[in-house]
């Protein structure tokens, strides 16, 4: 079998590796080596300044403050998310009245529908949203003033109280429908006889939920714990878009946004890339640490 | 993709209605009702923009919930030349394309000399790739910008093509290389000793019968590509070369100065169009073609 073997691998591995070596692996390798100097990019030297950078960003206030909202972020959008989507999926794949192991009537019909804010390209979600939440011709006054709740009209992205969560309500909004058609499939996945041996046992529909359904998924739920997660570290184009300098007071930067702006508007390259190796640092720190507790449990075969 | 509900046996049923069938419909009515409320809160905000792409700028910032009194066209035509929407779309299908294209080519034969043959440093080739899906792209933004100038492919198609190209090779090798492990060797064993070529019998033989998988990760590319923010934003400073999410963003950005506010929500559908119609047509293989990679 190894007729014409050595060509073929160099021949099929010059090109890629070549474009993925230059493109990929270098910058990331450069970014390490660039967090320790003080490169203002257009200068020809790089100034080694050891670990100045990563000291002077845990004395930023500004640093923190788009920590805390990574923070935040990463606690509330994938817990939303999940819940919503879990509820909803549920709903759709169990929910039927012909039995606990029936979905709804039309549950193929609200899984298309869910699937589409998903399927916006984020610049779009994030126009689109900036109109919804505009103060002068938004759809979300008009909707609060023709249902007579005119009173809590918002400029939304303007207050630096509701900004944030205005922001992570869009990542929600676009979030919730990948994740019912995830967890969809996961509920279809699970052989049928164990539900009905569950009715059988005289299991209710709330108990086959807590007891049979979510036990299994624990591992589904986990995969897109870190996925959210990720998404919630990164949140970048939308961000740029609904928040170009970080928000009112600042009150809705996150890290790659700052990262970006410290880069492209101030010229700091070498501080810019010192939070991106933070923010790397931060991810994979999360996919690591889900994994880990994943691995003690056991889990089921089926 | 409904579950066919299974009847229970007549015994059982007798039994079971009797106690439950109140509960069971008023749950079922809530059921309805909170599904609804979701599917509503999904489409409103598209179907609302639909709409206002038809209003002219007085009408828009009248009552955001009525319909236009006279449906205005010539907002998309104003949308297409005059805020260059069009140009920016040319440009994304010709990046898009391009890379896309490149991608599938590079990355299925990637992964089908790492699927077929070990070779010293195969696994490190494989594993680096792997790595690649590990980092936020923003960390290497810094250098890649540089990079990419130092090519002289700042601000070029040819520049945003082999970028897209490379930071979509990680999770394309990582799907095909184990789709092309779980393909059939036995034809090209048999071409093999009727004298084809290595390189004759991938592109005759097992790339046609990897088009599912092909079409699985081409989708979820080209989805991807579509929706790049971050790599052309850094990198693509030319306005005239600008990407349709680049264009919409600037644009909306501007907004507060040039107040075409109905070019604008024209210039959203046109660049939502393409999507929703690939996903309105291929909505099963796009929910599959997404979620695979998360439960692989």
């Amino acid at each position: 079998m190894n007729h014409g073997k050595t060509r073929i691998i160099l021949l099929f591995l010059a090109l890629p590796l070549t474009l993925y070596a230059v493109l990929v692996v270098s910058p990331y390798a450069q970014a390490f080596q660039i967090s320790l100097t003080s490169w203002s990019g257009f200068t020809a030297g790089k100034p080694f300044v050891g670990f100045d950078n990563f000291q002077r960003l845990f004395q930023d206030p500004d640093f923190w403050q788009a920590l805390a909202h990574n923070g935040l972020l990463l606690l509330v959008v994938p817990l939303v998310t999940i819940v919503l989507g879990l509820f909803f999926a549920a709903m759709l794949n169990v929910g039927g009245s012909g039995g606990k192991v029936a979905g709804v009537r039309g549950s193929a019909f609200y899984r298309r529908v869910y699937f589409l804010p998903h399927i916006l390209p984020v610049v779009i979600t994030a126009v689109l949203w900036q109109f919804i939440y505009n103060p002068q011709i938004g759809l979300l006054n008009g909707g609060l003033e023709a249902i007579g709740l005119g009173g809590l009209a918002h400029s939304w992205l303007g207050d630096p109280t509701v900004a944030l969560w205005a922001l992570i309500g869009v990542l929600v909004w676009a979030g919730v429908g990948f994740y019912v058609v995830l967890f969809s499939a996961a509920m279809q996945s699970i052989p049928k006889d164990i539900f009905e041996a569950a009715e059988l046992d005289g299991a209710g529909r709330f108990q086959t939920l807590t007891r049979i359904t979510l036990p299994l998924l624990r591992e589904t739920v986990q995969v897109a714990w870190i996925y959210l997660g990720i998404h919630a570290l990164d949140a970048f184009a939308l961000f740029m878009v609904l928040a170009p300098s970080g928000g009112p007071d600042n009150s809705t930067m996150v890290l790659s946004q700052y990262l970006y702006l410290s880069a492209f508007q101030k010229g700091h390259f070498g501080y810019a890339t010192a939070i991106g190796v933070l923010l790397s640092l931060l991810s994979l720190l999360m996919t690591a640490l889900t994994f880990g507790t994943s691995r003690k449990k056991t889990t089921i075969e089926f | 993709m409904t579950t066919p509900p299974t009847p229970p046996t007549p015994l059982r049923h007798t039994h079971h209605t009797r106690r439950t069938r109140p509960t069971a419909h008023l749950a079922t009515g809530v059921t309805h009702a909170l599904l609804a409320v979701w599917a509503l809160l999904s489409t409103v905000p598209l179907l609302w923009a639909l709409i206002s792409a038809f209003k002219d700028n007085r009408e828009l910032f009248g009552n955001p919930w009525r319909l236009p009194s006279a449906w205005h066209a010539d907002n998309f035509t104003r949308a297409w030349s005059k805020a260059s929407i069009g140009d920016y779309f040319v440009n994304t299908l010709v990046v898009v394309f391009g890379a896309l294209a490149l991608t599938m080519i590079l990355g299925s034969m990637v992964a089908y000399v790492l699927a077929r043959f070990t070779f010293p440093g195969s696994r490190l080739i494989y594993y680096t790739f792997v790595a690649g899906m590990a980092f936020p792209v923003v960390l290497a933004l810094v250098p890649l910008f540089f990079i990419v100038k130092s090519l002289g492919l700042l601000g070029s198609y040819q520049g945003l093509i082999l970028v897209y190209t490379a930071y979509a090779l990680p999770f394309t090798v990582f799907f095909l290389t184990s789709f092309f492990r779980t393909l059939p060797t036995a034809v090209a064993e048999a071409a093999l000793i009727d004298g084809a070529s290595q390189e004759a019998i991938f592109f005759r033989v097992m790339l046609p019968m990897a088009k599912p998988g092909l079409l699985s990760v081409g989708i979820f590319n080209f989805l991807g590509m579509w929706n790049q923010y971050l790599l052309p934003v850094a990198l693509n400073t030319d306005r005239d070369k600008y990407v349709l999410s680049q264009g919409l963003a600037s644009l909306s950005s501007q907004q507060g100065y040039e107040a075409d506010w109905s070019a604008l929500f024209a210039g959203l559908v046109i660049a939502a169009v393409p999507v929703i119609a690939l996903y309105l047509m291929l909505q099963r293989r796009i929910q599959a073609g997404l979620t695979v990679g998360m439960l692989k």
